[in-house]
């Protein structure tokens, strides 16, 4: 091994120590997220547009991960990707389009969303970085793990800081927006089955007529299949 | 020779790295993020006329939302002088999860109760309350 490969080794090692790993895994994991959100966007594909966002939710929580969030973090991979992102698959196979229709949408649209994107996207990456505080480089302060302040707290128990000195000196916990959350997630979750069920019908429904209507009418009306959607079911009801 | 010219690039790049990455990262790295985040959700609701994209739009948004929350609450991004949210910023992100979740069941509901009963999820077709 001659001098010069073994000082370019050395140098080397020198700039792999050097380099803020933090920062580097926050741009990478930052460009994941802000590239699939704008796949989600310019996608037509409904099932491109729900991998999309498995990506770019996945790259977030990659992001708290990085933020020291780790709780936060896995919560939204289990809830969201493991969760929301499955019911949203459940929903895009069972409302499939026959074949493969894309709702595309006119280009004068696109144009329009274009301007009014860039407007905000400026409004709000001005307010962004117009606040000189936020903009100083974090001091990199290790926290204790976040999982037992955050459970405790949600009982209604705060450990993370001491009572403040005020006359009351009580610091309230989350013990009433816990409940009010998950009543309300029962609610939603039984709203959701009522809503979903199967029912049970006197005339069919008009996708059923659709579809026992044959397909000659579809090919030569597809537009209006379902907007004559009454009069296909008076057809199917004299049928 | 050839080795030691990789070796050089190689030098070359990771200096560059050092130098692209030599200050930490702050609060404001997060909230551009998450505003990139809400603006592709808000153009993806506005946008989008399959129902179930513009329920992904609205999950774009609160994701965001929820970035700029876990950004001020976090500990390791707080700079010199600067205050905190502590923990109140992380539960806060969890509800909003949590709201998310719920959210995103009554409306897939609703679109398949929209789909049993106009065979389509083109949001522009659901105009039987116009008036």
């Amino acid at each position: 091994m001659t001098g010069s490969e073994s000082m370019t080794g050395l140098s080397g090692c020198l700039l792999l120590a050097a380099i803020n790993f933090h920062t580097l895994l926050f741009y990478l994991f930052a460009t994941l997220a802000c590239g699939f959100a704008v796949g989600v966007v310019l996608a037509d594909n409904v099932v491109r547009m729900a991998l999309y966002l498995v990506l770019s939710l996945g790259a977030t929580a990659g992001l708290f991960f990085l933020a020291g969030a780790e709780f936060v973090g896995a919560m939204q991979l289990m809830i969201y990707v493991g969760g929301t992102l499955v019911l949203l698959v459940f929903g895009v196979m069972l409302t499939a389009q026959a074949p493969f229709v894309s709702l595309q949408t006119s280009s004068g649209d696109r144009a329009l969303a274009g301007i009014v994107a860039a407007s905000l996207l400026a409004l709000l990456l001005q307010a962004a970085v117009s606040v000189e505080v936020w903009r100083r480089p974090g001091l990199g302060e290790v926290a204790p793990p976040a999982a037992t302040p955050i459970g405790t707290a949600l009982v209604g128990l705060r450990v993370d800081e001491p009572p403040p000195a005020s006359p009351s000196g009580v610091r309230s916990g989350y013990l009433l927006p816990f409940e009010i959350v998950s009543v309300h997630l029962l609610v939603v979750l039984v709203g959701a089955a009522y809503l979903a069920r199967a029912k049970r019908r006197k005339t069919p429904r008009a996708i059923e007529v659709a579809a026992s209507a044959g397909s000659v009418e579809l090919a030569v009306e597809p537009r209006r299949r379902t907007g004559g959607a009454t009069s296909a079911l008076t057809a199917g009801g004299a049928r | 020779m050839s080795c030691v010219g990789v070796n050089n690039v190689g030098l070359i790049a990771m200096s560059g790295l050092v130098a692209a990455t030599g200050d930490g990262v702050s609060v404001a790295h997060y909230l551009v993020v998450g505003a990139i985040l809400f603006t592709a959700g808000i153009v993806c609701m506005a946008v989008k006329r399959n129902a179930l994209g513009v329920l992904m739009g609205i999950e774009l948004v609160l994701n965001g939302a929820n970035v700029n929350f876990v950004a001020f609450a976090s500990p390791y991004l707080r700079g010199q002088g600067a205050a905190s949210l502590g923990i109140d910023g992380q539960v806060i992100a969890l509800f909003v999860i949590l709201l998310a979740a719920a959210e995103a069941a009554v409306a897939l509901a609703i679109t398949l109760s929209f789909y049993n009963n106009h065979a389509t999820v083109d949001v522009d077709r659901a105009d039987d309350l116009k008036g």
